[in-house]
């Protein structure tokens, strides 16, 4: 009954939630935009022109798949090395879209599930899974109208003005990235003491890695893969993460 | 030998596409295998944290500034700032140090 109603939704009903979606992509779009202008820069880096940094940004919307990307360019790796990156650097949105999948009402559109995927960053999967019931792709897509095209513009313009911008500037900048990835790490890691081992393991390990003869030598990005993956599977193997029940799933 | 932007720029897209957009249209059910929920889980916080550190020391002129970048950027996100707040009081802080000592 209740899915009835919500297959039937009046368009009244659709411009409130994408209403309230503007609302909530305020702010995101403008985190959004210090970031992506950091990510302009090491777009700029790695070669990219403002158009083709601003393409990345609208095709891709991923901070650290980007960045990982970028890096991956300017070192002029193989096509094989920057597909296996982007899936390393991005593979936190397969749980998330995992998540996702429990949340959408039975028979949910094919096109909605693809624009909402196309659009699964942290912030915009956080906003969406954090209210109740099944999710709303119109909620979404009104936070996306904003946070959208900031990425973007703002990836374009960190292009562009970085070589205008001073030196002191761009070296402030150009930590602003690092800040964001803090922001999602270290909040979890304060109420999970496993996490925050994680995370302490791995400074510790990529410090080593980047110092060690041998693997110091490898790409940033392959040194990436291989930490990642060795430590994401030692900390499954030692500390696995309680297995969700059915009762949870069907609240 | 040189590589071409635009396939570049194809494969991320794709790739990023395809990881966000395939387990939302094929899984309907829950992954069961422990290990592989437990790895999955884990993931992010070891690949965001790897690729923080050393590099955000790196990224600056002067190392300290960055070093105080993470440690002013650790603070920050462990009493509760958002996205934002977080990036802007790493860049603030980097400007400072790299005033006095660059």
């Amino acid at each position: 009954m209740n899915e009835h109603k919500k297959a039937h939704r009046t368009s009244e009903n659709i411009l409130q939630a994408l209403k309230n979606g503007i609302r909530a992509g305020i702010p995101i779009g403008l985190g959004y935009f210090a970031v992506s202008f950091s990510l302009g820069i090491a777009a700029r880096n790695a070669g990219l022109t403002p158009f083709q940094s601003f393409l990345a940004s609208m095709l891709c919307n991923a901070s650290a798949g980007e960045y990982a990307g970028f890096t991956t360019i300017a070192a002029n790796a193989t096509y094989l090395e920057i597909a296996i990156i982007t899936i390393v650097a991005n593979l936190r949105y397969l749980l998330m879209s995992c998540a996702m999948s429990q949340r959408l009402r039975p028979g949910f559109p094919l096109l909605h599930r693809l624009l909402m995927g196309f659009y699964l960053t942290d912030e915009l999967f956080g906003i969406a899974i954090s209210r109740p019931g099944f999710l709303d792709p119109y909620y979404t897509y009104g936070a996306v109208l904003v946070a959208g095209p900031a990425w973007g513009i703002g990836t374009a313009l960190g292009n562009i003005a970085g070589n205008l911008l001073p030196d002191r500037l761009v070296s402030a900048l150009s930590v602003a990235l690092y800040g964001m990835f803090l922001a999602i790490i270290i909040p979890p890691s304060r109420k999970n003491k496993i996490i925050a081992g994680v995370v302490s393991i791995s400074f510790a390990a990529s410090l080593a890695a980047s110092c060690l003869p041998y693997i110091s030598a490898l790409s940033q990005g392959t040194r990436t893969i291989i930490l990642t993956l060795l430590i994401s599977a030692g900390a499954a193997f030692l500390f696995p993460i309680p297995q969700s029940t059915d009762e949870e799933e069907s609240k | 030998m040189t590589h071409s932007i635009a396939i570049y720029l194809f494969i991320m897209a794709g790739v990023t596409f395809a990881i966000r957009v395939l387990p939302l249209t094929l899984i309907r059910k829950q992954i069961k295998n422990r290990f592989l929920q437990s790895f999955l889980y884990y993931v992010p916080y070891v690949t965001l944290a790897v690729m923080t550190f050393p590099a955000i020391v790196q990224a600056t002129q002067n190392p300290w500034a960055g070093l105080l970048a993470l440690i002013v950027g650790v603070i920050t996100a462990w009493f509760g700032a958002g996205l934002f707040q977080v990036s802007l009081a790493c860049c603030i802080i980097v400007l400072i140090v790299e005033y006095f000592f660059v």
